[in-house]
């Protein structure tokens, strides 16, 4: 089954121009490891989305079928075989 | 000589001034659209000169990218030239400063928020970070201006490859002898006013910018919040040059990088009120280390209410006269070719203007 990372358009750039990636997953995976495979290709374009720890970058949301993983379990939110994982730019900034 | 190019770095992007005879300029840009460029560094010190830029989006974080043709190109290097290493668990938020060692030409040294102190032997592609000054036992009593928490200053010496100075708001200055290995505390005689419990701690003052005199090396600057000094002993010992200026308050400093002795000021009325004295966008400048200071106006905006941020302020490298550039904050870039007794406006319109360097090429 295939899970969906799919990237807003300011990303897509570092990622060969591609709006989503495929995530090939078996089983229920924690959403960290599926943006890890996601973004395996393009270090660059991981380290927008976020930083060294591991973290989801304060203004960069990350959806889950739907539910802001914020609000969830954040990169422990679990993702299915079949989830849609939408990644967006928070509305914020001057 | 050849052309001129100011690096402007403003709350959204990078532009390049460039002029062949410095008079009239041609404006490039943006780069890095809706980034803050906090930190700008022109390495000349190989052919072709590479520009090193530090800047961070709001959403996207921190990036570091160098380029060698001025702009045409960019590098980011693919993991990330500054990351904290995994056992810090720290995410680093923006790179302040970058600066050229003038021992060795592959050395580059970075200052970060949080307060890091990185050094790269690879031209600036990747760092490392300084551990004797992330485990100094003080860390964890800095404290953090409005800016953050960095390390805004970083002046090696340029006589002694062991020797460096670096200073953060609000933790003041640190000084090495050893090449990075340990570092000491250098703010004897600053005031800190806001520290009611001891107004001269040994650390933890709120410098805002120091510089280095290109005649005596050892003689030091410091533009504080709420005080201006001088050291004569590399760093260690401070005492106030503050009489005669119109306010002890502002962000920037610069040392003329060929007659010693010799530096200016941008004055803010105080840290109350950060506006320019009297509403006069002005520069002060000292001959005499900070004996007798003299006002430079000419040319600079009056009634004026913006400020010059700490590194929004640069000298070129011209070997006639050094140009002299000042960013507002109100998105406006100043020039002066004879030591700041005039200014013409160079740049008009853009963002608030966060880091200014310039350089001349041959």
């Amino acid at each position: 089954m295939t899970a969906r990372v799919v990237l807003p358009g300011l990303l897509r750039d570092l990622a060969d121009g591609a709006a989503e990636l495929p995530v090939e997953l078996s089983a229920q995976a924690p959403l960290g490891d599926v943006l890890d495979l996601a973004f395996g290709p393009w270090p660059i374009l991981a380290s927008r989305v976020r930083d060294e720890r591991g973290e989801i970058r304060r203004h960069v949301n990350v959806f889950v079928d739907g539910e802001d993983a914020k609000r969830a379990h954040g990169v422990q939110t679990a993702v299915t075989p079949n989830s849609t994982v939408h990644v967006i730019n928070a509305v914020s900034g001057g | 000589m050849g052309e001129t190019v100011v690096g402007i770095g403003t709350r959204k992007g990078l532009w390049l001034a460039r002029s062949q005879d410095r008079k009239s300029w041609q404006l490039e840009g943006p780069h890095f659209l809706m980034s803050e460029v906090l930190s700008l560094l022109f390495d000349t010190r190989s052919d072709p000169t590479r520009l090193l830029v530090g800047f961070r989006s709001s959403h996207w974080g921190p990036s570091l990218q160098h380029s060698d043709d001025l702009g045409a190109t960019w590098v980011e290097h693919p993991d990330g030239s500054i990351r904290f290493p995994e056992d810090t668990d720290t995410a680093l938020k923006a790179t302040w400063q970058l600066v050229a060692d003038p021992h060795d030409p592959s050395v580059v040294w970075a200052g970060t928020e949080p307060q890091g102190l990185w050094r790269s032997a690879d031209r600036g592609e990747t760092f490392e970070l300084n551990r004797g000054l992330w485990e100094h036992p003080h860390r964890p009593q800095w404290g953090e201006g409005f800016g953050g928490g960095a390390i805004h200053t970083v002046l090696p010496s340029p006589v002694d490859a062991n020797s460096m100075l670096v200073a953060m708001s609000t933790g003041g200055v640190y000084n090495t002898r050893d090449g990075g290995e340990s570092w000491n505390p250098g703010n004897t005689g600053i005031h800190a006013y806001f520290q009611p419990h001891d107004e001269w701690p040994e650390f933890g003052q709120c410098v805002h910018k120091v510089v280095r005199d290109s005649g005596t090396p050892t003689r030091l600057y410091a533009q504080n919040h709420r005080g201006v000094y001088r050291s004569d002993d590399d760093g260690v010992t401070w005492t106030s040059i503050e009489a005669g200026l119109p306010t002890n308050f502002g962000m920037t400093a610069l040392a003329h990088p060929s007659r010693g002795d010799t530096m200016w000021l941008v004055p803010i009325a105080s840290d109350g009120e950060r506006i320019p004295p009297a509403a006069e966008l002005q520069v002060q400048r000292t001959d005499d280390a900070g004996a007798t200071w003299r006002t430079q106006h000419e040319g600079l905006p009056s009634p004026s209410y913006t400020n010059v941020l700490r590194d929004a302020a640069g000298l070129d490298n011209h070997p006639d006269e050094p140009g002299l550039y000042l960013g507002t904050r109100n998105g406006e870039v100043y020039a002066s070719l004879d030591g700041g007794d005039s200014f013409e406006r160079i740049v008009q319109q853009l963002p608030d203007v966060l880091c200014v360097r310039a350089v001349t090429l041959p």
